[in-house]
């Protein structure tokens, strides 16, 4: 394992680059081969409003997947995230058209802990809306 | 009917191995967008100090989920799977899972919980590999919505 980020240079407070996650129906499909979830609410409209939802969502697990990007992009080794945890507090609504969804994530650190650990915690919002919640991440710096 | 605080502790038989193959982290990756080398060059991911291509952080969800259908589907345990939603996840990792794994996963259920008529079920799932060392622990947080009335 071998963060890009020494411990030394980060402190309580400090953001992490943010990023923007497109999401369109065409994702949710590729998303829902690659995992197996083939849940109808990710991918039928129909079905979706059926259960009353506004429209299809996307796959909490997918959320929980871009976000973590955030800090695996910053710290270079995935493998440098020893725990990471959320709370999947509001549906990311995908309509179909050109446009999808998007969701927007930005981090700071929260904590420093001991073991040149740190605590990230992540928001992630959609339509101006928080799909996240209590959404931590304990890192493995340098 | 609210589900039976007994089955705490309930720990379920270990599930037969689950082979990671490179190219299910690979499509994995390209599912989520992520273009990090790591996860679909072996040369990129041993210079980070793996023995091979690693998969990322959500990737042990697959095996954990499909595990965990032995809790949500338990006839004694009587969940009603159609009204459940997802309530929170959270993976504890001792190493991350990498190419060439045979993973099991040991399921047991770490809670269970009535909040405002819902049933909040949480299941952990041990995963270890072959030679029986742990690789990482999901928590996986079910809500089973209150039956409408009438």
């Amino acid at each position: 394992m071998s963060a890009n980020i020494s411990y030394d240079q980060v402190e309580v407070g400090t953001e992490l680059p943010a990023q923007v996650f497109p999401v369109s129906r065409a994702t949710l499909v590729r998303y829902a081969g690659a995992s197996g979830d083939f849940n109808p609410i990710h991918w039928n409209e129909s079905f979706a409003t059926s259960v009353g939802l506004p429209d299809v969502i996307a796959h909490g697990m997918f959320t929980m997947a871009e976000a973590i990007r955030v800090v695996t992009d910053w710290v270079g080794d995935p493998g440098a995230v020893v725990d990471y945890g959320v709370r999947f507090t509001k549906p990311v609504v995908v309509p179909n058209d050109e446009t999808g969804a998007e969701i927007q994530v930005s981090a700071k650190v929260a904590a420093k802990l001991d073991d040149r650990r740190v605590r990230v915690d992540l928001l992630a919002t959609s339509a101006r809306q928080k799909v996240l919640g209590m959404s931590r991440a304990v890192v493995q710096l340098s | 009917m609210p589900l039976d605080p007994s089955f705490i502790g309930r720990t379920y038989p270990p599930t037969a191995p689950y082979e990671v193959g490179r190219e299910k982290i690979r499509e994995f990756a390209e599912a989520v967008g992520d273009t990090n080398p790591v996860y679909t060059d072996a040369e990129a991911a041993k210079a980070l100090g793996h023995p091979d291509v690693i998969a990322p952080p959500t990737f042990p969800f697959l095996i954990t989920y499909r595990a965990a259908g032995q809790v949500v589907n338990d006839p004694e345990l009587g969940l009603d799977f159609s009204r459940v939603v997802h309530g929170d996840q959270r993976f504890s990792y001792t190493r991350p899972v990498r190419a060439g794994d045979r993973l099991t996963v040991t399921c047991s259920i770490e809670s269970i919980k009535t909040l405002a008529g819902n049933d909040v079920l949480t299941v952990r799932g041990e995963v270890h590999d072959e030679s029986g060392e742990p690789v990482v622990t999901a928590q996986m947080m079910l809500v089973a919505r209150a039956a409408e009335e009438g």
